[in-house]
């Protein structure tokens, strides 16, 4: 169930991102989500991709420091009150979220939301027995 | 042990060797060089008057400062028929000096250098990349000949060129690498990012002896870990002769100097006062036996402690500590004296920083503002912002405890800070711009 992010350590300076994804376009790996957490000088880009660890050979060999981390992925009905609905599980199941950002999803009918928790096992059975539908790890990365 | 009567010699008798040389050596500046001449007279000193090691006191010290003034060759003691090499200083603070050597000034050097290979476990059957630069720097040709005297392989590849250095070390096996550790440093991040094949332990490479510039234990461990060998740390300062002041033996543990050749003393750099073994201080050299070009208490600027143990390798001779700062290297911030190896020591006891870092000193208006870059490797890294910000802070927060100022400090890019192929720039002052 669980999803490869990637996390890659970037210097808040002009062209950084763009030497980034050229090293991805170079190993021709498809980016599904992008999101970047950023301080004044500093900032994380966090990647959802095809195939995350020829991603992270690919940024390795160009000593790039990035890591990859397990996130999950909560399907979400595309409707008013559906993502309250799911904190509402949240609370209740005493969750709390490192971060979060939403998933492309176009021309589906339900939207995909990537959560990372403070203790993820705990999170994904929490959310399992809630009834929450994830999506499978196979829906994302090429196998 | 190469010289073992010499290197493991009971020490009363080698402070017995030691007065009868040092009094040669004063007479000799003082009968062969005006400088000299000069200054003794000046301070009411003549080598008559030498009874003790103690005596010493009474002579005045030799600056860096009269050194550069009698540049090229005013210190020279011989007619310059019988100087057969000149080296020069880096040059690394100010203009540079240039000393002068002999035959048997050259004969000595190389054997002190073959004492220093044969002290971290060479033999004849090794063979030594020497990638210190050749050239007017000391380093090159110093550990050359030092290498032949031993009667090891010399491989003279001098230093740059990081591809071939690592290929000649696969091809012709070389078991020893001579060179700075920052330099070392360079080969091993060249190796992991430009030839992810080569995989030094897969070499015959056994032991290092890095120099030329102050680094380390966290330097060493990376060294000896990454590149599966015994580093071993090599000090000496073109004034004096160039490496092979002292070196560090199979103790790892302090570096002998070869009291034979120097005597040593410790100094409160501001007072000019001897402080008794043990104490930190401004390291003071005198030559016992050189001839082209004796230093009589030459004021080193290095700051270090010297004392005497019972070494586990057998030699008498007294022990520096690795020096860990230049007092001409120290930095002025706020009215803080500030050593960039402090700098250097606090980022390596965070857990896996690697020895990366730039100090970049500017003012601001009236206030001296200080930036550390800090190279973030991957075993530093994560993907939560608060865990990245707590390491900045906790940098932040040893630098103010230790240094008593506060630093911006600020994440960087690996290889985002210039390597250098030589010395290493850790320290840029816009201040002097």
């Amino acid at each position: 169930m669980k999803i490869t992010q990637l996390s890659v350590f970037l210097e808040n300076k002009p062209g950084r991102l763009q030497q980034i994804l050229s090293v991805l376009a170079g190993a021709s790996i498809n980016i599904q989500t992008l999101t970047i957490a950023e301080v004044t000088d500093f900032g994380i880009l966090r990647l959802i991709v095809d195939r995350p660890d020829d991603a992270y050979q690919a940024l390795k060999a160009q000593h790039i420091t990035c890591s990859r981390t397990e996130v999950l992925g909560v399907v979400l009905d595309d409707s008013p009150g559906a993502l309250y609905t799911l904190m509402e599980a949240f609370s209740k199941r005493q969750l709390n979220i490192e971060y979060m950002y939403a998933y492309a999803n176009p021309g589906q009918a339900s939207s995909i939301m990537i959560f990372r928790f403070e203790d993820l096992e705990k999170a994904q059975a929490a959310l399992l027995e809630e009834g929450i539908q994830l999506v499978p790890r196979s829906e994302i990365h090429d196998v | 042990m190469f010289n073992p009567e010499f290197e493991s010699m009971p020490v009363p008798k080698l402070k017995e060797l030691q007065l009868e040389r040092l009094q040669w050596s004063v007479r000799h500046a003082y009968e062969n060089n005006a400088v000299y001449k000069r200054k003794f007279d000046a301070a009411g000193f003549h080598p008559d008057q030498l009874k003790s090691l103690d005596d010493l006191r009474r002579v005045p010290f030799l600056t860096k400062h009269e050194m550069r003034e009698a540049s090229p060759f005013g210190l020279f003691a011989t007619p310059m028929r019988e100087v057969v090499r000149v080296h020069s200083s880096s040059g690394t603070t100010g203009n540079a000096t240039v000393v002068g050597y002999t035959k048997q000034d050259l004969d000595v050097w190389a054997t002190l250098i073959a004492r220093c290979l044969a002290a971290t476990g060479a033999t004849e059957e090794d063979i030594v990349q020497v990638a210190y630069g050749y050239g007017l720097f000391t380093g090159g040709l110093g550990l050359h000949y030092g290498v032949e005297k031993l009667g090891a392989t010399v491989v003279p590849i001098s230093g740059g060129n990081t591809d071939r250095q690592l290929m000649l070390i696969r091809d012709y096996g070389s078991s020893m690498l001579a060179c700075t550790p920052s330099y070392a440093i360079n080969m091993i991040d060249f190796a992991a990012k430009q030839m992810p094949d080569f995989d030094f332990r897969k070499t015959k490479l056994r032991r290092g002896i890095f120099g030329a510039e102050p680094w380390t234990e966290a330097m060493r461990k990376e060294i000896e870990t990454k590149m599966g060998i015994d580093a071993y740390d090599i000090y000496g300062l073109s004034e004096v002769m160039g490496p092979g002041v002292s070196n560090e033996c199979s103790a790892k543990q302090g570096l002998h100097v070869f009291e034979d050749h120097f005597l040593v003393e410790i100094i409160d750099p501001e007072t000019g006062e001897v402080l008794p073994e043990g104490s930190q201080g401004e390291i003071v050299y005198t030559s016992l036996t050189k001839e082209a070009c004796p230093v009589i208490r030459y004021r080193s600027r290095d700051i270090t402690r010297i004392y005497r143990d019972a070494c586990s390798c057998g030699r008498t001779h007294i022990k520096m500590d690795k020096v860990t700062g230049r007092s001409d290297d120290m930095l002025i911030i706020r009215g803080v004296n500030v050593f960039p190896s402090q700098i250097e020591a606090i980022l390596m006891e965070i857990e896996g920083v690697e020895p990366h870092y730039q100090i970049v000193v500017d003012r601001k208006g009236t206030m001296d503002d200080i930036e550390v870059m800090v190279e973030v490797e991957e075993a530093i890294f994560s993907d939560e912002l608060k865990v990245m910000n707590a390491l900045r802070d906790r940098i932040t927060n040893r630098f103010r405890s230790v240094l008593g100022i506060s630093a911006k400090v600020t994440l960087a890019e690996p290889s985002s800070i210039a390597r250098s192929q030589g010395k290493a720039q850790r320290v840029i002052d816009k201040r002097k711009q």
